[in-house]
């Protein structure tokens, strides 16, 4: 079931949450909301589950306009953050409660849930608390929970963020797993950028309330709309009126009329990748990504003059239409074409 | 240097605390215990087993049996209301809720015997509808409502705060409307805060004797609850019948106390 919501705008006060946002979910599809916090996205989220009212705009489920609709008949499954358990239910009433509300018979009941249980490989912990769960049981039970009544979307906000890290990776490749086994369309946000192009085919860029950018991973890393995205899918240098990013530094121990000279001040190791940080004549601080071999043939030191040949610069100042991506690199830097080393960009 | 300090603060501390408790609470009970006992169980039998005094504690149990739900179900409500939805007059509710504890018993007392005397609000016309609320048992049933409205708002109001609005989204999004969310995942959630409140809006009700006694009359075997039967008791100088209702009193809320823990051991086992 594929979902829109057109021209939504929803004010908490003096702050504007949602400011004129429209997005197309395509049926079947994985859809990750990007934004920093205060964005829009966990309130656009719940605005398709009519959690929220929306001051302006409609939302629609499979070419339905459920605006209207009440949360308990949108037929969404919802995962939060900090898994809103049923903390005096057990993990089998958790999982059968959407059930037990349809008044399904016990014996399918008890039937559908231990299915469920098994495809979150929580078998074995029906009988348990919440409470005698860890955070990544107890996000499984959530889903779970949300997959048993079989809702036409499925809606996650932030469903990892209270995780520690070696858990989450696990979850996402795990939920990635299960949406390419179910096909249920599902929107879930996210302010880790990793995580959404980790898991999501399609992404939704969001900050202040609008949306910056919508395509796929590939799209928004080598084609960002803006300054935003450029800095918010992947990590950036700014020269001047221009952006740069880390793994598009070119270091090298010649001048020539591309290179800008600068000084290497620190190089940390971060096991495989090596950071490299710069300042420049002017005093501004850049940084390189480097590879290992990388840094063995440089030699470098710190303290030592280097020169920086930046490759693949992105201008977005004056009237580049946001809409094309590749118009939003700089018009005028010819070095791209023949920066062939530097990057192998789709 | 510091932990031993910290070592005689503390015993310092427990034993002023343990000390004020056996001077202010504990010995006045003791007291009541070993007086009513003093001369055998006869006694205080008698006075218990007297048909005033049986009259007098049906009718403190009948306050209890009327006084208590309908406060349960104000207090549940008008706790949801405080918590689960925002609005401005939510202030002055707030406000107004504390009132009973603030006012004196006595004035609640003389209120009500002004609002429904022959010369009040509501007395002539409930008068001549045959309904009398003074010196009989509706009367006394509104001062009990009214002295122990507050504790199961007091007691619920931080429960919800707590838990949430969380599992209760989460219920919608599952289906449940608001009556199934509210009896499945709601009450259940704040069962503890609204049974703490119960068992003190029983003990307030059994025990209060100010605003009952004004509006009652006092008429023995008729409008004369527990702690109104102990104090014409003591005006009597039948003392033994005074102490023995006093322990019937202490116990029933004794028996209120422990059942709630009871219950609650039961829950976290």
């Amino acid at each position: 079931m594929g979902i829109s919501v057109e021209g939504a705008a929803k004010r908490f006060g003096d702050f504007q949450a949602l400011n004129d946002v429209s997005i197309d979910v395509p049926n079947g599809s994985l859809t990750a909301l990007l934004g920093p916090s205060g964005s829009g996205k966990s309130t656009l989220l719940r605005a398709i589950a009519g959690l929220e009212t929306l001051d302006a705009g409609r939302v629609l489920i499979d070419g339905e306009d459920v605006s209207t609709k009440p949360t308990q008949k949108r037929e969404v499954g919802f995962v939060f953050q900090h898994y809103a358990a049923f903390k005096h239910m057990t993990v089998f009433e958790n999982v059968g409660f959407g059930l037990k509300i349809r008044k399904w018979e016990k014996a399918k009941i008890s039937a559908r849930v231990h299915e469920l249980l098994s495809l979150v490989q929580l078998d074995g912990l029906a009988d348990r608390y919440p409470s005698q769960l860890s955070g990544g049981q107890r996000q499984r039970m959530a889903l779970a929970r949300a997959l048993a009544v079989q809702p036409q979307v499925l809606l996650l906000d932030e469903p990892f963020g209270a995780l520690d890290a070696k858990v989450r990776k696990d979850l996402r490749t795990w939920l990635r797993h299960l949406h390419d086994e179910m096909h249920v369309t599902t929107i879930f946000v996210t302010h880790d950028q990793e995580e959404a192009m980790d898991v999501a085919g399609q992404l939704v860029v969001m900050n202040e309330g609008r949306v910056e950018q919508s395509g796929s991973a590939d799209d928004l890393y080598d084609h960002p709309a803006n300054e935003f995205v450029m800095s918010f899918v992947g990590e950036v240098n700014r020269l001047g009126e221009h952006f740069v990013r880390p793994h598009d530094m070119e270091v090298v121990l010649d001048a020539d009329e591309r290179t800008e000279q600068a000084m290497v001040q620190r190089i940390v190791a971060l096991g495989f990748e090596i950071r490299v940080e710069f300042v420049l004549g002017d005093g501004t601080e850049v940084w390189a990504q480097l590879t290992r071999a990388e840094l063995q043939k440089l030699e470098l030191r710190e303290g030592q003059i280097v020169h920086l040949r930046p490759g693949q610069l992105k201008s977005f100042s004056g009237d580049v239409p946001p809409s094309d991506g590749s118009g939003a690199s700089t018009p005028h830097d010819g070095q791209d074409d023949d920066d062939a080393e530097v990057t192998a960009a789709a | 240097m510091r932990t031993a300090n910290g070592k005689r603060s503390r015993w310092g501390l427990r034993t002023l605390g343990l000390g004020y408790l056996a001077l202010l609470l504990l010995a006045p009970l003791v007291t009541i215990f070993y007086k009513t006992f003093e001369h055998g169980l006869g006694p205080p039998l008698e006075a218990i087993t007297s048909s005033d005094g049986l009259h007098a504690l049906k009718l403190s149990l009948l306050m209890v049996a009327i006084a208590v739900p309908l406060n349960t179900v104000f207090g549940v409500g008008c706790a949801l209301l405080l918590v689960r939805h925002r609005r401005r007059g939510n202030a002055l509710i707030d406000a107004v809720i504390n009132l009973p504890f603030a006012i004196s018993p006595v004035v609640i007392g003389l209120s009500l015997f002004l609002l429904y005397g022959t010369q009040g609000w509501f007395g002539p016309g409930l008068a001549e509808a045959g309904i009398k609320v003074l010196f009989s048992v509706p009367g006394m049933v509104l001062a009990s409502i009214f002295v122990s409205l507050p504790f199961v708002v007091r007691e619920t109001v931080p429960v919800l705060q707590e838990i949430g609005t969380e599992q209760e989204q989460a219920a919608s999004t599952l289906g449940a409307n608001a009556w199934q969310t509210f009896w499945r995942v709601t009450l259940p959630a704040i069962r503890w805060g609204v049974a703490y409140g119960v068992v003190l809006t029983t003990a307030r009700v059994l025990g209060e004797f100010g605003a009952v006694s004004i509006v009652s009359g006092q008429i023995s075997g008729e409008t004369e609850t527990l702690p109104l039967f102990v104090e014409k008791q003591f005006q009597n100088f039948n003392q033994a019948g005074a102490f023995g209702a006093s322990v019937v009193l202490a116990m029933l809320a004794l028996a209120t106390l422990l059942a709630m823990n009871v219950l609650k051991r039961k829950e976290d086992a």
